[in-house]
């Protein structure tokens, strides 16, 4: 349907039919103020009733609040149906800072973790960055960006505002004065989910897995631990977010299980980028792509041996953890608090 | 000379994004130039003169700063030609979160901060509304949720603009901005083009420097707020 189908439904049938129809059409009568309107009108009926002058302060006449309204309800379907598939994206080299061709041919799908590490500095946000805009050798790094192993036409490119890549930072906070469920239902609205129960309580539950200590819906997410707000976080990213690509910078020190929360991004058919320099994640990933001097210097394929040795890194790692809890428990730290590792 | 409105709450982040959107334009040093419309105070022309960017400033003291811009900013236009400008920015505060201060023909960017408070798209009115570009700053320390719905509460708003998350400490995102003043119009003068909404209505008493309360001293434009009258 096309905006002048709109202006003809919303000019014949009933606003109270319009409301069932268009559920988010409540938030634009809102938005003007016109609110308990008599639902067996329609709306140009409705705006005969409306004072000119409160329509003016909104920038708008009677003639122009239809045009308008059509608009929105033309604009929010359109969203509606257009739900990207991207089956893969390719980064094709470009330069470093001293100019250094990179040699790069990069395809990653929906599934697949890559882990991006280097220096601070090194050009990590460079490279999202190319991602995010979609780069067709016109950044400085110039760097092209294929989606589906094409070029992007110019329209999806400016079109996309940001909805391609998801992105996840240890200094991200929750600032709504929201509860659990209020947040959820809320994102749930602005993706347009039809049964959104559904998903706040699949959202929640996994959210719980991650976390070390529990929360419940009731519980403001301004006051969840740092632990709870990662986990939140991430559930919501794989199951709510409409964004195909994920970028994660540095998921250690969350508190959180990393493992389960790198598979739950992977089983939900993200593409993953993953900036981080703990071991368990780098190489829990497929590939990683080494960063030097604002160019990839390398991408490294995680071997086999690499692999093996995770369980010894996942060692490591636990009897960490359980010194931490002793701690915690205000226990004394022994010697048999360190288990032994082979001397090389 | 292309020319590119920018207005915005105060604090939202304008002067960082347009810091970093004239580096990322790449245009030779002093082709591109801010004249920037405050009511009483600014800082900003340090940071401007810091980066060796040709701007101007103009204070609206007690003249209301929109119609302060719009008598003003035809002689921007005028100045940046004489400076041989290729993009002139005009940046201006939103002060009542009404007005938008943007002209017909004329990109409009809107800049709004991501820790504002959930409902401000819906709050501001036609300064988002009538807006080209939304650009989004401070969404780098909020989660993604927050950004979607934040972003989903823009559009229904003002469903046909360009929403840009521009982050303006690192410039991440200001090179998609700077494609879309790229491709705006070149114009020679502002003359006889058209606001895309009125002013703010004048003039009450108030205006012309009244100072005491009580209705014997109102005239004017005058508008009377109805209480509900029911006694307790």
């Amino acid at each position: 349907m096309k905006a002048p189908d709109y202006v003809a439904e919303v000019s014949s049938v009933p606003i109270g039919d319009i409301l069932r129809r268009y559920p988010l059409a409540v938030d634009y009568l809102a938005n003007i103020r016109l609110v308990g309107v008599d639902e067996t009108k329609t709306l140009p009926e409705i705006l005969e009733d409306v004072d000119e002058d409160m329509l003016e302060e909104f920038g708008l006449d009677r003639e122009e609040v239809i045009f308008h309204f059509s608009a929105f309800l033309e604009a929010f379907t359109r969203m509606e149906e257009s739900i990207e598939t991207i089956s893969s994206i390719t980064i094709l080299g470009g330069r470093d800072k001293t100019g250094r061709p990179e040699m790069l041919e990069l395809t990653v799908t929906p599934g697949e973790v890559v882990s991006i590490v280097g220096p601070t500095g090194s050009g990590k946000s460079r490279l999202l960055e190319d991602i995010e805009c979609l780069a067709q050798r016109d950044t400085p790094t110039a760097r092209q960006i294929l989606i589906n192993g094409s070029v992007p036409d110019l329209d999806k490119r400016f079109s996309t505002g940001g909805k391609l890549v998801a992105q996840l930072s240890q200094n991200m906070n929750f600032v709504m004065d929201l509860t659990v469920q209020e947040f959820l239902e809320m994102h749930a609205k602005s993706r347009m989910i039809p049964d959104s129960a559904a998903v706040v309580e699949k959202c929640f539950a996994v959210a719980n897995s991650l976390a070390g200590e529990k929360f419940t819906l009731d519980t403001k997410v301004t006051q969840l631990s740092g632990g709870q707000s990662r986990s939140l976080m991430i559930a919501d990213t794989a199951l709510l977010s409409s964004s195909p690509i994920i970028l994660i910078d540095e998921l250690e020190n969350a508190g959180i299980d990393r493992r389960e929360a790198i598979e739950i991004l992977v089983g939900n058919e993200k593409i993953v980028l993953m900036s981080t320099h703990d071991p368990l994640l780098a190489l829990r990933a497929d590939k990683r792509i080494v960063i030097k001097n604002g160019g990839v210097a390398k991408v490294i394929e995680t071997t086999a041996e690499e692999e093996q040795t995770l369980h010894k890194i996942e060692a490591i790692d636990s009897a960490l953890l359980n010194i931490r809890n002793q701690l915690r428990r205000g226990e004394i730290v022994t010697e048999e608090s360190i288990p032994e590792f082979q001397e090389r | 000379m292309k020319l590119i409105t920018v207005a915005g709450p105060p604090s939202s982040g304008k002067t960082s994004v347009i810091l970093k959107t004239i580096a990322a334009l790449g245009l030779p040093p002093g082709s591109v130039g801010v004249v920037k419309f405050d009511s009483l105070t600014s800082f900003d022309h340090q940071r401007y003169d810091e980066q060796k960017i040709p701007n101007q400033t103009a204070f609206a003291g007690k003249i209301c700063p929109d119609h302060h811009f719009v008598s003003n900013v035809e002689g921007a236009v005028e100045w940046g030609m004489k400076k041989g400008l290729s993009v002139l920015v005009t940046e201006s505060a939103g002060l009542c979160n009404r007005c938008s201060p943007y002209v017909n023909g004329i990109l409009s960017v809107c800049v709004i901060d991501n820790l504002s408070g959930i409902n401000t798209p819906r709050k501001i009115g036609p300064m988002l509304k009538y807006a080209d570009i939304v650009v989004v700053t401070k969404g780098d320390v909020v989660s993604q949720a927050e950004r979607e719905v934040f972003a989903f509460n823009i559009r229904e708003v003002n469903a046909s603009a360009t929403v840009l998350f521009v982050n303006g400490i690192t410039g991440q995102g200001a090179f998609m901005l700077a494609r879309h003043w790229q491709d705006t119009l070149d114009i020679r003068t502002l003359r006889d083009r058209k606001l895309r909404f009125t002013m703010p209505a004048a003039i009450c008493s108030y205006c012309t420097g009244e100072t005491l309360i009580g209705e014997m001293y109102q005239m004017g434009m005058v508008k009377r707020m109805e209480f509900d009258d029911e006694s307790p």
